[in-house]
């Protein structure tokens, strides 16, 4: 029975909740960038066969039908077997993921997320890092100068800047004393979100005042973290990998159709994990904002119990909160121009690795002093 | 005199690049909520949105011949407009106007004239360099075919699209 309340979760979220968000990403992608730079963008696609347009929300569908029927085409000087591997590499560690993330509370006393590990974060890490090898793999395994040199690039960017992903997360992980999400998340819900303490034991009237001052690192923190994720998810103030004005397209200038469009929708995948993994870390994930769980889940009666309807706004909150991201990602796409390669790597190992580094111990300074030495 | 341009000195905060970056995403905010509120159109919807009513004067779209107020075809068949055609679009195949006609003194009378569209650049050197008026650019633009046949424009064509023009210049009407 477990087993098939998490199949019927992870189909749930994969399959209704991801891959279609990953999808109307790619539109919301066209339709912001078109806003930003004054034009229309792809409003025509509707219902097929009738005048109905619905601002163009069946673009994404057509594009889908289109990248099946395209020819895949496999060039002759290609590793095949790493060829044909390396575009699953990229989807899957985005989609493997979101198992760690918790989307919801509760619904119907099931809790709202796929595996409630103890190790969350980690868990991330350790996948998120194997998308790096699909990358790399697509790079050497199309023996091709552009391919080649996307791979290589995509490979020491993303391995700096996991360093200062995984660093700046340590101070987060150091105030709640906690390394699994859910419970993250909990706490936030009831002490004030990371970067919000302002009700619950987290509000400075309250008592919190560690939280105060952990305000501090924590939005250095938030700030190293959003960026290594740009970074990690090759997001366009980092996107040297494909840079289409020195390499073609990077790392999958020899892909084509379905091939070619798992690498694009891996992308988008991790952004909105990404984005999922912020909002849950520093804005709360799933809880409403100044205390209002608490006060729902008292009205209902029963504060341990939450009913159905509660469940569905948290999971709605987390979308919503996701979709916000995402948003910023594009915005910030269509704002900053690319980086010099130097600049990157400046910024990656001078920069934000010391910055996290230090603020690990201005975090355990402040811990100490406010906290004292029991915690 | 060598004059030295001081670089800029960044302030701290300059140098931190983050009021730069909120600077860029203001400004990338305002064009979007601009374009939201519609206080600004750029971007015409192509296919039922035309811009056919504010087509400039000088529109340069396709070439086309035309007749006077006489119903005289006034192209010459002097084949300077084949000969200074950039893609060498234009073929003519001449004829001479047969002595009992109103205009034999003229000589000269296209038989056949075509204008490869495919090929037309639509520069319109054939406009300017034709000493009789003949042959003008008209403000079609949307010329579509489903073969390359389709897309040569014969003489009938280039009348129907040119039609008649009035006002130029007779040079053939007085005696001589």
């Amino acid at each position: 029975m477990p087993i098939l309340i998490s199949f019927i979760k992870i189909v749930m979220v994969i399959f209704v909740v991801i891959l279609p968000m990953v999808a109307y990403s790619v539109w919301a992608e066209r339709r912001v960038s078109a806003v930003i730079q004054e034009r229309v963008g792809p409003n025509r696609v509707g219902i097929p066969f009738t005048k109905i347009r619905l601002f163009g929300l069946g673009q994404p569908i057509a594009d889908g039908i289109k990248f099946l029927l395209k020819e895949d085409f496999t060039p002759g000087h290609v590793n095949k077997f790493y060829y044909w591997l390396a575009p699953a590499l990229t989807m899957v560690p985005a989609l493997l993921t979101c198992a760690v993330l918790p989307f919801g509370s509760e619904l119907f006393g099931e809790k709202m997320v796929i595996a409630d590990l103890n190790v969350g974060p980690l868990f991330i890490f350790a996948i998120a890092s194997l998308s790096v090898y699909g990358i790399v793999l697509a790079g050497w395994a199309s023996n091709s100068k552009y391919s080649f040199l996307g791979g290589v690039r995509s490979s020491s960017q993303m391995i700096s800047y996991e360093i200062s992903l995984g660093l700046s997360l340590v101070p987060v992980l150091l105030i709640f004393g906690e390394l699994n999400l859910s419970e993250i998340v909990w706490e936030q819900s009831k002490n004030g979100w990371l970067l919000l303490p302002f009700w619950g034991d987290g509000a400075i009237w309250n008592g919190g005042v560690d939280r105060f001052f952990l305000l501090f690192p924590a939005f250095i923190a938030f700030i190293v973290f959003t960026t290594s994720i740009f970074a990690e998810t090759n997001r366009l103030p980092f996107d040297l990998p494909e840079c289409e004005t020195e390499l073609v397209a990077g790392y999958h200038t020899e892909y084509s159709s379905m091939k070619f469009a798992l690498f694009f929708l891996g992308e988008y995948a991790a952004m909105i994990i990404g984005s999922g993994l912020i909002v849950t870390l520093f804005l709360g994930g799933w809880s409403l904002p100044f205390g209002l769980d608490a006060y729902l889940m008292n009205m209902t009666g029963d504060p341990e119990q939450i009913p159905w309807w509660l469940g569905l706004i948290h999971i709605g909150t987390f979308l919503a909160k996701v979709i916000v991201f995402i948003l910023f990602f594009i915005w910030v796409r269509w704002t900053l121009p690319r980086f010099r390669y130097d600049q990157l790597m400046r910024l990656g190992w001078i920069i934000f690795f010391e910055l996290a580094l230090v603020n690990i111990f201005i975090t355990a300074g402040i811990l100490i002093l406010t906290r004292g030495s029991a915690s | 005199m060598a004059v030295i341009v001081e670089r800029p000195k960044l302030s701290i905060l300059e140098k931190f690049y983050f009021p730069a970056i909120m600077k860029g995403l203001r400004i990338t905010l305002g064009h979007a909520i601009r374009i939201l509120r519609r206080k600004k159109k750029v971007t015409m919807q192509y296919p039922e949105e035309k811009w056919d009513n504010n087509l400039p004067e000088h529109y340069r779209g396709a070439p086309a011949l035309v007749t006077d107020e006489h119903g005289r075809e006034r192209c010459v068949s002097c084949q300077l407009c084949e000969f200074i055609c950039p893609p060498r679009a234009i073929t003519i195949i001449p004829e001479e106007i047969p002595p009992e006609d109103q205009w034999s003194k003229v000589e000269k009378r296209p038989r056949e004239f075509e204008i490869d569209m495919i090929r037309c650049i639509y520069c319109g050197m054939c406009e300017e360099v034709c000493p009789e008026q003949a042959i003008f650019l008209r403000k079609d633009y949307a010329i579509s075919g489903y073969t390359r046949d389709e897309m040569v424009h014969n003489k009938k064509k280039l009348y129907e699209i040119g039609g008649v023009r009035e006002g130029l210049v007779n040079k053939w009407n007085t005696l001589k």
